[in-house]
């Protein structure tokens, strides 16, 4: 059987996998990123909306080509069809760009081309490879070929449907509760607010929301996610979204140019997410936002902090977790607060019905908020339905 | 476990879902194994109802 040797092999070429391999290969690693796919970033499976404030932080140059459409506001929207606006000068870093995953994906794969990573598509991880009870490597097939990647470490970067964490003893699992299941369309010809990111709370997306983010003035991505414990009937994310557009008078004539499915984890930290020469980042590390189910900024803050962990590793030649406790202390001290808080939210959120989201949606454009955050727009809820929040006040 | 991989969207939604880690995803199919302990959960994760449970209503 063939055999490749790497310093490190990333598996999951999406933003995770790919910000990790260039954080590691730019400082001297030896990294194989594979990507089961025939295309990096394609099929896109995401509503694409990003803030902006983080890119600089993880080193992402920005470029036109990724950027579909610059967003001016957010709008929430209430059961009833109470509405809240809040536009750029007080969404702070919540909005941003509706961007394409197509060449945003692409993008960071370049990037990490450059810094030195080798990518290998049409290349599936089907299991780990063993020495002495310690992880070595990944099992692979490769354009119908199977091989074996050996490798000092072995980043899990595979998504959602993450496995590597799973056969590497890292307990990644979700409880119902914690997971969304999603349909969106990307939508032509229709009428809507082209400037704006709708969100749609309430009965429309049990334990979630509809969202519209504008690709162009005629095209948005249009989904929804469902909390899996609300599913009634086989299929209901589907119907769910078909129902909404069929009632919506700007959609109801439009027609999708693409479909998607998924899931998201909206859970709270994970107890641990890397062992001795296994690490994982992004979505199977399930770094999530709990509240907008939002992952593309976590998976580069995180990957750019593994690959920085993988570089020490390198220098020191000790790819175990006395080195590797260094991401699990980054992206903690970065992300941690935000997902645990976020998460406590959600829990609550998911248990309002239509008219307490109606209520809450008023008091909030009643008062306004200055800047656009999850944790704004809890301050308030705090201090007009403290009833509401009084399980996690402290985090707020 | 019986899959309409016509309505499939090969997502990876029940894959990431499922506890026992028994269904396994390529490009062109999905396969489940003798893990799987029939809890049912994949079966209503999957967005487009593409999966059905041998023997259950
Ligand atoms: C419907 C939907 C809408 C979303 N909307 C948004 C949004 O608007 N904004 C936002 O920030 N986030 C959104 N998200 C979440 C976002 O898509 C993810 O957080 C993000 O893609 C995570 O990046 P990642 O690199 O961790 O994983 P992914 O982007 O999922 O990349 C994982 C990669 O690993 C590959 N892979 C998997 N298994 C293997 C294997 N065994 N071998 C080799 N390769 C493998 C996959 O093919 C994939 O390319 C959405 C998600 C869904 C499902
Ligand atoms: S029924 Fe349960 S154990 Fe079986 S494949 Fe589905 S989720 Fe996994
Ligand atoms: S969740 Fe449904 S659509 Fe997605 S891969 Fe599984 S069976 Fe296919």
């Amino acid at each position: 059987m063939r055999q490749i040797k790497c310093d490190v092999v990333v598996v999951g070429a999406g933003p995770a996998g790919s910000m990790t391999a260039k954080w590691a290969a730019k400082n001297g690693v030896d990294v194989v990123l594979i990507e089961k796919r025939q295309e990096i970033g394609a099929p896109v499976r995401c509503g694409e909306g990003i803030s902006k404030a983080w890119l600089d932080e993880v080193g992402i140059e920005v470029d036109p080509k990724w950027i579909a459409r610059d967003i001016k506001g957010a709008k929430f929207v209430s059961p009833t069809g109470f509405t809240y606006f809040v536009d750029e000068k007080n969404a702070g870093n919540e909005v941003g760009w509706v961007v394409d995953r197509v060449f945003f994906d692409k993008a960071l794969a370049k990037d990490a081309a450059k810094a030195g990573a080798k990518i290998m598509l049409k290349t599936a991880a089907t299991g780990l490879i063993w020495k002495d009870g310690k992880v070595a490597g990944v099992k692979a097939v490769s354009h119908g070929e199977e091989i074996e990647i050996l490798a000092d470490a072995v980043v899990g970067a595979d998504g959602y449907e993450s496995q590597i964490g799973r056969w590497a003893g890292i307990d990644t699992s979700l409880k119902p509760n914690d997971i969304l299941t999603c349909y969106q369309y990307r939508l032509t010809n229709i009428k809507y607010d082209c400037d704006y990111c709708e969100f749609v709370l309430g009965s429309a997306a049990p334990g979630g929301y509809v969202w519209v983010f504008p690709k162009t003035e005629d095209t948005a991505n249009v989904g929804l996610g469902i909390l899996t414990p609300l599913i009634k009937n086989l299929g209901d994310p589907k119907m769910y979204l078909d129902k909404f557009i069929a009632e919506t008078p700007g959609l109801k004539d439009g027609q999708p140019l693409e479909c998607v499915a998924g899931a998201v984890s909206v859970c709270a930290p994970l107890d641990s997410v890397c062992i001795d020469h296994v690490i994982l980042v992004g979505d199977a590390a399930r770094q999530i936002d709990p509240i907008t189910g939002g992952g593309i900024s976590n998976s580069c803050i995180a990957g750019m902090f593994a690959g920085k962990a993988l570089a020490k590793a390198k220098e020191t030649g000790d790819y175990t977790m006395n080195t590797f406790q260094e991401y699990e202390d980054n992206w903690r001290d970065r992300l941690e607060n935000k997902l645990w808080r976020n998460w406590m939210a959600k829990e609550k959120l998911v248990t309002l019905d239509d008219a307490t989201l109606d209520s809450l949606v008023k008091t909030i454009s009643e008062v306004g908020v200055e800047k656009l955050s999850v944790r704004n727009l809890l301050a308030i809820v705090k201090e007009k339905h403290p009833d509401l929040v009084k399980e996690f006040e402290d985090l707020i | 476990m019986i899959v309409h991989i016509e309505k499939c969207h090969k997502c990876g939604a029940c894959v990431g879902s499922c506890p026992q880690n028994a269904i396994y995803l390529n490009d062109v199919m999905l396969e489940f194994n003798e893990n799987c302990n029939r809890c049912g959960r994949c079966v209503k994760i999957c967005p487009v109802g593409a999966l059905e449970m041998e023997g259950k209503e």
